[in-house]
């Protein structure tokens, strides 16, 4: 019973993770059709961040207390100015030229992980955090490590805030109006660049926070944590229907869940390959994904 | 049409995958009234349309109230003042009928006019909160056609905005037009020559992605030769020489 509660804490605790990063990723696809491969760099910059400024290098950030706090706030914002960068210089610029838009994003996504091994070694470094987070908590008869709760609250947090974002605000009107039909939005007189710069924001706030808290979660940092995320969070795009929130926090928990649950009961490694079964099964049976719709 | 044109387009060539659909369309939107853009299938009136509006690349000349919009993105072109309804009605199926009227409001000096949207049509009022994705075709084009009087514009594009409607609704959405008309000039696309007959006072005929013909409507429809030459219908006994004004 409590290997179950541990792994099932663990799996939730994953799927936060992934679904930290493919919510971003999802409105991105579904407001414009962009596969932004450079989203795991993001999420790596948002790792890098808290990690700098938690190992004293920020006044006032630390690895305690509310220290740690601002610390996950700088790496968050980083991230956030990152993906604002991204957009108006990378992307925007490659509207009209898809293809060359898909290559950029790719390059970036490779050159951030060189750029952070270049400064700071491709080895894995501790992540410092608070000891509060660090313990474990009993559930059940299991000792669930604490940072699990740490990403689900995040993670809910995210999903309740996008889905008050997009369904009561106007610029939320304008993404899901948007998804739909772009070209009529700007039609009715909206200038549908600005959604966009917008939307980057957000993924990029949502997966810099994704990777400060995996610090956690993972208990240190490396270069390569946003790609290897990155694929999980494509399947979990893919899985819960392109530009649909709610279908990818389903499709995250599905997602995290297995594999857990398949690399513990099975052999390490065939979770990850179960995953890619269950995206392959589910897109001929439903190849819209679970949903194929927003909020 | 003494005073100039609200809305000149000169030479207008849209160019789309490296295929020529209109080669140089010429068309003047009188300030008062009905204008109406006829033509056959594939002539290229949703396509002179949206390359009006921008929504295609184009090139040429497209001028509102004499200044130059060619090179302006969609939405500002729009913010100047026009309200336009798509072929397709172009209503977001997955937001509810208030959510796509509110989508279309724009600032402006007197606010959005949902007094007369939902006078004009009282069951958007009812149908508020309904997905606009699961109208009828006559209620989605209600709300295509009332997102459009929601600001005070200058001109209302509406392209086929009765084509495959009930008669019925067809009837409602003329009287909608006509009196909308009565305070803004519409730019109407049109397969429907009762509604034609009904609402326009000035009309162009487009042929293979040219202007044909420029005219007053009620002389255009009048003559049924003419009417058949340009738009393939009626029933005027067959001139001579038709065959050769076809090719």
């Amino acid at each position: 019973m409590s290997t179950i509660v541990l792994l099932t804490m663990t799996g939730l605790g994953l799927g936060a993770l992934y679904f930290l990063v493919a919510s971003g990723l999802s409105l991105i696809f579904g407001l414009m059709d962009v596969l932004n491969f450079a989203h795991g760099a993001l999420l790596s910059i948002g790792a890098y961040g808290t990690w700098w400024a938690a190992s004293g290098h920020l006044p006032g950030a630390g690895p305690g207390g509310w220290g740690f706090a601002l610390a996950v706030l700088f790496g968050t914002a980083v991230g956030t100015l990152a993906a604002v960068v991204l957009e108006l210089a990378v992307v925007r610029p490659l509207y009209t030229r898809p293809r060359e838009q898909v290559l950029a994003t790719v390059g970036v996504g490779l050159a951030v992980p060189a750029l952070l091994s270049g400064i700071w070694g491709s080895d894995a470094r501790t992540f410092p955090g608070p000891e509060a987070l660090s313990g474990t908590f009993g559930l059940l008869g299991a000792e669930v490590p604490v940072n699990r709760l740490v990403l689900v609250a995040a993670a809910v947090v995210v999903l309740v805030a996008l889905r008050l974002f997009l369904g009561r605000t106007r610029h939320g009107l304008v993404v899901r109006a948007g998804v739909e039909d772009r070209a009529m939005v700007t039609a009715l007189g909206i200038d549908v660049r600005k959604a966009f710069t917008l939307v980057f924001a957000i993924g990029g706030c949502a997966a810099a926070l994704g990777g400060a808290l995996g610090g956690l979660y993972f208990g240190s940092v490396d270069p390569r944590q946003g790609t290897s995320l990155l694929i999980f969070a494509f399947v979990v795009v893919v899985t819960g229907g392109m530009g649909s929130v709610t279908g990818a926090a389903v499709a995250a928990v599905v997602i995290g869940l297995v594999q857990q649950f398949a690399n513990y009961y099975t052999a390490a490694g065939l979770g990850d390959l179960a995953v890619v079964v269950l995206l392959a099964a589910l897109l001929l049976v439903r190849p819209r994904g679970l949903t194929g719709r927003l909020a | 049409m003494t005073a100039p044109a609200l809305l000149a387009v000169r030479d207008l060539r849209v160019l789309i995958g490296g295929r020529h659909i209109l080669h140089g369309v010429d068309l003047d939107v009188a300030r008062h009234g009905v204008t109406a853009l006829l033509g056959r299938n594939g002539a290229g009136k949703t396509t002179t349309v949206r390359g009006v509006l921008g929504l295609v690349p184009r090139a040429g000349s497209v001028r509102l109230d004499g200044e130059e919009t060619v090179g302006l993105p969609t939405h500002a072109l729009v913010r100047r003042g026009i309200g336009y309804a798509p072929e397709d009605r172009g209503v977001f199926a997955g937001l509810t009928v208030a959510e796509n009227l509110r989508l279309a409001e724009r600032r402006g000096a007197d606010g959005p006019a949902y007094g007369l949207v939902h006078e004009l049509f009282p069951e958007l009022k009812r149908r508020e909160r309904q997905l606009a994705g699961t109208l009828s075709g006559g209620q989605q084009q209600m709300v295509a056609i009332g997102r459009t009087l929601l600001n005070g514009n200058r001109l209302i594009i509406a392209d086929e905005p009765t084509k495959g409607l009930a008669p019925k609704v067809v009837t409602e959405v003329a009287r909608v037009l006509e009196r909308a008309a009565e305070a803004v000039p519409v730019l109407l696309v049109e397969q429907n020559l009762a509604v034609v007959r009904r609402l326009a006072e000035h009309c162009v005929v487009l042929a293979d992605g040219r202007t044909a013909h420029q005219g007053e409507a009620a002389a255009l429809l009048g003559d049924a030769e003419a009417t058949r030459r340009l738009l393939g219908v009626g029933r005027g006994p067959l001139a001579p020489h038709t065959a050769e004004a076809d090719s």
